[in-house]
């Protein structure tokens, strides 16, 4: 079936079966392969894009679920201020160490520096709860996480 | 552009941080070649059987199935293993675990590879399986391999003094049995590559891989292939900690590669497969003697290690190998006997993982310490700082220090932080239904290959024509950030600026052969070679400089970012300038290194076969802070500190990623994580049931770097720490629990029902 939907802010149509993966559409198909799949059963949070602004697992969506909406992918984090800051943050904390988990974090973050509060390391820890990481022990992810929550929402 | 200076001893931000943060960093994962061939692996589901037949007429028949290979179209030996060459690519005989490979399925596409392998029709004859060391050990057990007597994979002593007669003088001994889990690397990154025959035959293949140099003799011995014309292809890996050490997706891929006609054939396994197949962490039982003078001062050590290797060998005789040497703990202790078992049994295969077989002693020992501490009335770090080795000692393999030894550094450091000064006061604050408990653990971990191996690297760097440096990386970065430290080297030993110096991942075509990612002598074997080679780069640079210049020495040159300057004329000539007068061989520089061995290896040992002994150990103190709910049994852990002498710290903020991560990977082995086998079958194939720590398990960690001294022999005085913290958590956690509810528990991991257990008596 053929899905029109807006990606990265450009307006796409893909002709693929309505039940394709989100994440074979994205990695496969249109060649964004900064979305990582690192457990294909929703529990690890790698392929974590925003869909209509929601976090969402790819790994768990249908290509047709996509139909109308407005999807935000790792790709798209350099064309906002939010998503510039999250990744000198993530950059500059130290937050990347093999780096496979942080697509997902940083789209997770995303979403939490967009609700335009401030959080604490508790709340910030709690937003990425979803989000595996094998290799940091999340300590310098939160530290980015709060820099850029603290770059982004001076209230 | 990139501007910031890189110098050794600053925080400078990783070189491929920004890439990996902009989703832009290519992974092995993240090929897809236009075109290309999908390859998947039929396994058994039997533990234990001979094949009776492999039936593949019907997949084959498949629309967009290409080809089914078994065993029969392996043309060579069919054997891989880094050392010990025994097992299969497609199992030709026996199964020996539950996911050996029995066919490989070729196909166009992810569906029609699915519907392909789940055509081929597998007859197996069961037979009895050996999923536990006792049924493995017993007399009449079936040999799981022929030749293999006993099901022992290895068995080596370690007796050094007067070994058992010196328990004869204690006045204080302490025994415990301990076991300790199965743990899967759990890398977000499963095991994937692509491949494809090149026209004169040779193979080129991508692929996450912690040894590019070395798979290609494995993929060489076990599908004919020359070495020589394999071509290896390494990029950054989604996380490795040993588990990427060695064949996992090579040979199935080399193979598939040879019937795909020249086309590129890609292979991931999803998380199951990657859970029943891939390598783990061995599981470990031990029984423990340990004996001292009455005031405190170790006397005589009994240890009896058995580790779990599973259906085949990949290292599990050296991971045995290495826990042994270290399992008496960083600690002065004249007569030691320790005995090591590796047995075989139809459980998945075991391997190397992040502190190789040290962690699951380490357990045992640190347990130890605090039952004697507890024995003799004496404080756990005064019973630790008094019997803390320091260089010149022999440790408990007999092995005489001679390199930086600091773990009474760190031990002294942590004693004088505040979690340990105020512990009282912080455990009598504890909040209703809690039980608030301190726990320590004095770590170490050796670094490099150990006796017997070369522990070698070839650096090389060269000055492209747009005078800017590359450096040719030959130890893959699986993410310690190994190669962000290749850049901090060069750029310091040439003063240039973090734009101006790059790097290439292993290529085997443009680097070379350097060993393995692994053995936390990645950095510092490396790290080694490539000072050379830039030196020796520089040092071409000055002089070029000096005759383009019309100097008679080098007296005032120097490099800057972009250029060489003659500071008392302000003359200059820019790199790019140098680069176009200089020949293209120039340009490029070699350098190479060869690890420090023992040249006085202590006779302690018998039954190893290589690595043994090793001259170099991190070392580390660590301190747990943690609440034991009484009527649920959950831990929370509140803090942790690590205390770590790694010698000069390269980067402060890279080495804290590395005991960070490392202390994570621990909690989770102390916590929650257990890989449960029944019978031979994975119960806990995915994330939902192997639970490893999320942001809310983790608390803050502290690192701190030890005030000790340099490791003179590594690059900028540096030595490896990425295995030692992942070493600590375990018996920190089990020692914080007995300190809060006086329980000593002796399984790992520490889960709610074990406490609970342990509580309630």
């Amino acid at each position: 079936m053929t899905i029109r939907f807006n990606l990265n802010s450009i307006p796409t149509e893909c002709d693929c079966p309505s039940d394709r993966r989100v994440i074979d559409l994205l990695r496969e198909d249109l060649g964004l392969t900064g979305s990582k799949e690192g457990c294909g059963t929703g529990e690890c949070g790698a392929c974590t894009i925003l869909v209509d602004g929601v976090p969402k697992l790819a790994c768990l969506m249908l290509a047709a679920q996509l139909e109308g909406t407005q999807v935000e992918t790792v790709e798209a984090l350099q064309q906002t201020d939010q998503g510039r800051a999250l990744m000198t943050a993530f950059a500059e904390e130290g937050a990347v160490q093999c780096g496979y988990c942080i697509p997902g974090m940083e789209m997770a973050s995303l979403a939490l520096l967009r609700q335009e509060e401030p959080l604490n390391r508790e709340q910030i820890k709690e937003g990425l709860s979803g989000n595996l990481c094998r290799c940091t022990g999340y300590v310098k992810i939160v530290d980015a996480v709060e820099r850029a929550v603290q770059e982004c929402c001076k209230i | 552009m990139n501007a910031s200076a890189l110098k050794i001893g600053t925080s400078h931000p990783r070189g491929d941080a920004v890439a990996k943060a902009a989703g832009t960093e290519r992974y092995a994962a993240d090929l897809y070649p236009q075109g290309c061939l999908w390859a998947g692996a039929v396994r058994s589901h039997q533990a234990c059987g001979r094949i009776i037949s492999i039936d593949t007429t019907a997949a084959a028949a498949l629309p967009g199935v290409v080809k089914v290979l078994t065993a029969a179209d392996v043309v060579a030996s069919n054997r891989q293993g880094i050392i010990h060459k025994d097992m299969p690519v497609l199992c030709d005989d026996l199964v020996r675990y539950c996911g050996d490979p029995l066919a490989l399925v070729l196909a166009e596409t992810k569906e029609a590879l699915q519907r392909g392998m789940s055509a081929v029709q597998l007859q197996l004859e069961p037979l009895p399986g050996l999923f536990d060391l006792d049924s493995a050990l017993a007399a009449d057990a079936p040999l799981i391999h022929e030749d293999k007597p006993g099901n022992l994979l290895a068995q080596a002593s370690i007796c050094k003094g007067t070994g058992l007669d010196g328990f004869d003088a204690c006045s204080v001994v302490v025994e415990g049995s301990f076991s300790t889990p199965v743990q899967a690397h759990a890398f977000l990154e499963t095991e994937s590559g692509v491949a494809r025959l090149e026209e004169d035959g040779g193979l080129l293949m991508e692929v996450s891989t912690q040894s590019p140099f070395r798979d290609r003799f494995e993929i060489s011995h076990a599908l004919g292939i020359p070495w020589g014309k394999i071509r290896i292809v390494a990029p950054s890996l989604g996380g490795g900690f040993g588990g990427k050490d060695g064949a996992t997706v090579q040979c199935l891929l080399g193979l598939a590669a040879q019937h795909a006609d020249g086309r590129w054939v890609r292979m991931q396994w999803d998380r199951e497969e990657s859970f029943k197949a891939g390598y783990k962490r061995h599981a470990c039982r031990m029984e423990y003697k340990l004996g001292a003078a009455a005031d405190g001062t170790l006397q005589a050590l009994h240890a009896k290690l058995w580790y779990d290797t599973g259906a085949y060998a990949h290292l599990g005789a050296e991971v045995m190998e290495l826990g042994m040497e270290h399992a008496g703990g960083p600690y002065r202790i004249p007569h030691t006997l320790i005995e090591g078992w590796c047995v075989y049994t139809n459980n998945p295969t075991a391997g190397a993982m992040r502190a190789f077989g040290v962690c699951q002693a380490t357990f045992g020992f640190e347990s130890m310490m605090d039952l004697l501490a507890a024995k003799l009335g004496m404080d756990p770090l005064e019973l630790r700082l008094k019997n803390a080795l320091v260089r010149g000692d022999e440790n408990c393999a007999g092995m005489r220090l001679t390199t930086s030894t600091g773990i009474k550094t760190c031990l002294e450091q942590l004693q004088q932080h505040p979690f340990w000064q105020d512990r009282e006061v912080w455990k009598a604050a504890s909040p209703a239904y809690k039980k608030r408990g301190i726990g320590l653990a004095s770590v170490f971990n050796a670094a490099g290959y150990g006796g017997g191996v070369r522990d070698a690297a070839t650096a090389k760097i060269e000055l492209t024509p747009e005078g800017t440096f590359l450096i040719h990386n030959a130890v893959t970065d699986m993410g310690q950030g190994n190669s962000s430290a290749f850049l901090q080297i060069a750029g310091h030993i040439l003063s240039q600026d973090a734009s101006r110096v790059l790097l290439k991942q292993p290529d085997t075509r443009t680097a070379y052969p350097s060993g393995s990612s692994s053995a936390g002598r990645t950095t510092y074997t490396f790290g080694k070679a490539l000072i050379t080679a830039t030196e020796e780069l520089k040092a071409r640079l000055l002089n070029w400089a000096g005759m383009i210049l019309f100097l008679q020495d080098n007296d005032g040159l120097e490099l800057q970012p972009g250029r060489v300057l003659h500071q008392p004329s302000q003359k200059e000539v820019s790199l790019v300038a140098l680069a176009g007068y200089m020949q293209p061989e120039e340009r490029v520089c070699l350098g190479q290194y060869v690890a420090p061995t023992c040249k006085e290896v202590p006779p302690t040992a018998k039954g190893f076969f290589i690595g043994f002994p090793h001259v170099i150990f991190g070392y580390g103190a660590h301190l747990v802070r943690l609440e034991v709910d009484s009527l649920t049994g959950q831990l929370t852990v509140c803090d942790y500190l690590a205390v770590t002498d790694g010698g000069r710290v390269l980067n402060p903020g890279m080495f804290d990623q590395q005991v960070q991560g490392g202390v994570a990977q621990g909690l989770g082995y102390a916590l929650m994580e257990d890989f449960t086998v029944r019978d031979g079958v994975v119960k806990t194939p995915d994330f939902a049931t192997y639970l490893i720590p999320g942001s809310l398990d983790i608390p803050e960690i502290i690192s701190i770097a030890a005030q000790g001294e340099p490791e003179e022999t590594g690059p900028f005085g540096m030595k490896g720490i990425g295995e030692v913290a992942m070493n600590g958590p375990l018996p920190a956690v089990a020692n914080a629990v007995a300190d809060a509810c006086g329980v000593r528990l002796c399984h790992g991991p520490l889960t709610p029902q074990r406490v609970l257990a342990g509580v309630k008596g």
